[in-house]
């Protein structure tokens, strides 16, 4: 675990640089607003109401198929540093997993979830 | 203890300074791509004080909080993208020895830390109140997950040649022969991990996300002066740190004879983030469909079996060993 306090060290840093160059920002600029500058920036035109309203997200769907995959990353990461020494046993189990799930991928695909909708 | 802080601020100062210059560098190569000078008037040789004529303007320009803006979420988005796009230096070796920690998962914390940047962005994107912003961070978002997976599956391939997460013992392990070099595999690899690079930096042909011809300049349309500011440094970094993984990946970091090894890792980081800066300027935008069908039905397809292919070649060469 020790291995992660200069990580931490440097972290702590980060976020003192990013502060610290905000607050120096903050005393040296100038502060003159009004109404028309601090409306949104909808090239010129008034903006009509807020950007928070519902719209239909393209990739809803994709995402899910994301979380799938993302996992495998997870299951591939180890079975990369133990391949060497477990040979093709351990090559033939990935490959099983891999196949099952290439059918839900194939899944996926033919019902067009793979498409920006 | 003592050895940490020094190092960390060290390198927190000089990864500020090569990324401000990492700035000029592309300014002054677009430039030339597009039979323009570039920067030229800042500094005698070459305009070489730009970057840092730049960060002064911004430091004392108004910062503009829109009235309609979420202010706590707003103010904190240039923060929170910030952090993860230095920290991923936490890990990366630019020598024997020379880095902050040369943790035995490097790679898997990078590629983890690297992807949290989509948080600041989508906070950025939220907070502004604004439609392009928040367009602008949901086709982030589209791309984060397309392209995510291709860019893990492709950061595999040198962890199964070299068996190993630490970076260093990647980079040890291409003692003989870069991973680029090696035939087939290696080049693919290599090409994939280009093009999810790109995207994952989000720079033309995938920039969808901050196109200025629809969404004027994405998720920091709203945002000015330092915080800006922060958000520029914050993309470069991240950009140079792909870049600086890519050499470590595939090009042997350090690894070269004559230079020291510094150099070496340097203009290796350097090779692809210039290679990646001639992609920009040579192609045009595609469409956020045609980026959702490309990596999904041909990127991870792709990569899946070349990690696979990967892994029956090390299964077999381990067989002949033992």
């Amino acid at each position: 675990m020790s291995d992660y306090v200069p990580v931490l060290i440097y972290a702590a840093f980060i976020v003192a640089f990013a502060v610290m160059s905000l607050g120096v920002a903050a005393l040296l600029r100038p502060s003159r607003s009004y109404d028309a500058k601090l409306q949104n920036y909808e090239c010129g035109a008034e903006p009509i109401g807020q950007a928070w309203v519902q719209f239909p997200v393209g990739f809803y769907l994709v995402a899910l198929v994301f979380l799938l995959f993302d996992l495998l990353a997870v299951f591939l990461f180890p079975w990369a540093l133990v391949l060497r020494g477990l040979g093709l046993a351990a090559f033939w189990a990935m490959a099983l997993f891999l196949a099952i799930l290439s059918l839900g991928w194939l899944y996926a695909y033919r019902e067009g979830i793979l498409e920006w909708k | 203890m003592m050895r940490d802080v020094v190092v960390a601020f060290v390198l927190l100062n000089v990864l500020v300074l090569v990324v401000t210059y990492v700035t000029y560098v592309e300014r002054k190569f677009a430039a030339r791509m597009q039979s323009r000078i570039g920067p030229y008037r800042v500094g005698r040789p070459h305009g070489w004080l730009q970057p840092i004529a730049d960060a002064i303007k911004l430091l004392i320009k108004e910062d503009i909080i829109p009235a309609m803006a979420d202010r706590p979420v707003y103010n904190l988005a240039p923060i929170v993208f910030l952090i993860p796009s230095f920290l991923i230096f936490a890990t990366v070796p630019f020598a024997p020895g020379l880095g902050l920690a040369d943790l035995n998962i490097g790679i898997l914390f990078f590629l983890a830390v690297s992807s949290l940047e989509i948080v600041g962005l989508f906070m950025g994107g939220w907070g502004s109140n604004n439609k392009y912003a928040l367009l602008s961070s949901m086709r982030a978002v589209n791309q984060i997950i397309s392209y995510e997976i291709p860019f893990v599956l492709a950061a595999l391939i040198p962890v199964l040649l070299a068996g190993s997460l630490r970076l260093s013992a990647i980079v040890q392990a291409q003692s003989g022969l870069w991973f680029v070099a090696y035939p087939v595999i290696g080049q693919l690899a290599f090409a994939a991990f280009i093009v999810a690079t790109i995207a994952s930096e989000n720079r033309v042909p995938f920039d969808i996300l901050e196109a200025e011809s629809e969404l004027v300049a994405g998720f920091r349309v709203e945002y000015s002066g330092m915080k800006f500011a922060l958000i520029q440094l914050a993309e470069y970094t991240h950009m140079f740190g792909v870049s600086c993984l890519g050499a470590l990946l595939f090009l042997g970091g350090w690894l070269g004879p004559g230079l020291p090894g510094p150099v070496w890792f340097l203009l290796k980081a350097l090779f692809i983030f210039l290679l990646v800066t001639w992609v920009r300027w040579s192609f045009v935008r595609i469409r956020v469909d045609q980026i959702l069908r490309f990596s999904w039905k041909v990127l991870l397809p792709a990569t899946l079996i070349l990690v696979m292919a990967t892994g029956l070649w090390v299964a077999l060469r381990s067989g002949h060993v033992s």
